[in-house]
């Protein structure tokens, strides 16, 4: 849910992104089977205290979940009435839990470290097709364009901005898409001519 | 199809990918309704995705963004990312996106609609709502241990942002140049 790598490395950087992956997966299974609310509050503590241990910066993260209570609250209302306090609390409580996991899991990992981890979970896709190398030229273009796309957006809101009082229409998204498509066909001309060719990447002995 | 147009599309869907991130960057587009939950202009991205890329590379495009945003890249709107994403309450939402853009991208080239925003806007309804919904709703009842009919009433309030999502998706789409929309422009 908070997003984004946790700078300096802590401890449990150190550990494995594919034992981490897998204990969170452990943890996921347990959890679903539990269904007394102490347990959560017990596991909630500990997570709590995990954070704790990585420092002030990963307690910071903590209020990047504050968007996410209104929505829980409704779940635990909603159950609170359906079906009592107990399975309230389970539910907003796992929610909760899981979430916390799953965040410790991406802050004390770097993204390289977790595309390692699951390539080879991904290997038996390039039987259909899935190219490793080209899923990471993949990534790296839709990081690099993420800002370049935002930054004409912004120049395209400011000289609307500029030429007219009214609230921004959507027609400026319809010539953000058009935006969109004619730099795909500058890159797309741009790797044509450095020598990538989409169909000749993939040959890559395998059995 | 030639080896250009190859490039073309992995480079479309790539942009298009960046083009669902940024729109999550947008802070005027935030219309904040449905109980604080900052509603966004991604599922926009997502159901244009579907309009104008065609059903495989839209499904590939949001596929490569739900990708890059499990792996820990905080791509969603208000700077959300990460795998506990998926485990939240509406984990199910953003993995209904994937079919949600195919189905968009299906029905897109299957209707037998002459008016263009018609079309368009059932091509919004049906991937970015209706399916994208009957992704979330069972994700939910799952995660929070919700019975179907309670998680389907935690989202309602979700349902009047994503109408109007679906109409501006079907206004931009259908003012689109027509030599924009993908598959004009290959059979050229």
């Amino acid at each position: 849910m908070i997003g984004g790598h946790l700078y300096p490395r802590t401890w449990l950087h150190a550990v494995p992104a594919g034992f981490k992956l897998l204990a969170l997966l452990a943890a996921a299974t347990f959890f679903l089977a539990q269904s007394d609310w102490w347990m959560f509050a017990l596991a909630i503590a500990a997570v709590l205290c995990a954070y704790a241990l990585l420092g002030r910066q990963a307690l910071k993260r903590l209020t990047h979940l504050r968007p996410l209570f209104p929505l829980l609250a409704i779940i635990y209302l909603l159950q609170w009435y359906l079906e009592g306090h107990n399975q309230a609390a389970v539910s907003a409580g796992r929610l909760l839990l899981m979430i916390l996991l799953a965040d410790l899991v991406t802050m004390t990992t770097t993204v390289q470290e977790m595309l390692d981890a699951i390539t080879p979970v991904l290997r038996p896709l390039e039987r259909i097709g899935l190219d490793s190398r080209r899923l990471a030229l993949a990534i790296a273009l839709v990081i690099r364009f993420v800002p370049v796309l935002f930054d004409l957006w912004t120049r395209r809101r400011e000289a609307w901005q500029a030429r007219t009082a009214r609230r921004i229409s959507p027609m400026l998204i319809k010539i953000f898409v058009i935006d969109t498509f004619r730099m795909a066909d500058h890159v797309a001309e741009a790797l044509d001519a450095r020598g990538f060719d989409a169909r000749s990447v993939p040959p890559r002995k395998r059995n | 199809m030639s080896a250009h147009y190859q490039t073309r599309d992995f480079v479309r869907i790539c942009l298009f990918a960046a083009f669902i991130a940024a729109l999550g960057l947008l802070p005027k587009f935030d219309i904040p309704i449905a109980a604080g939950v900052p509603v966004t202009a991604q599922t926009l991205g997502v159901m244009l995705a579907g309009i104008v890329l065609g059903p495989r590379n839209a499904v590939l495009a949001v596929l490569l963004f739900v990708f890059i945003v499990a792996l820990g890249m905080p791509l969603l709107a208000g700077g959300r990312g990460g795998l506990g994403v998926f485990f939240g309450p509406t984990g199910g939402f953003l993995l209904g996106w994937i079919p949600g853009a195919w189905i968009a991208g299906l029905t897109m080239q299957k209707l037998p609609l002459a008016n263009m925003f018609a079309k368009t806007l059932t091509a919004a309804i049906v991937g970015g709502i209706i399916i994208v919904y009957a992704a979330g709703i069972p994700w939910l009842a799952f995660v929070a241990g919700l019975k179907l009919q309670s998680a389907a009433y935690a989202v309602l309030a979700f349902v009047p942002g994503d109408i109007l999502k679906a109409v501006i998706a079907a206004s931009i789409a259908s003012a689109l140049p027509r030599d924009q929309m993908p598959d004009r422009s290959h059979a050229g």
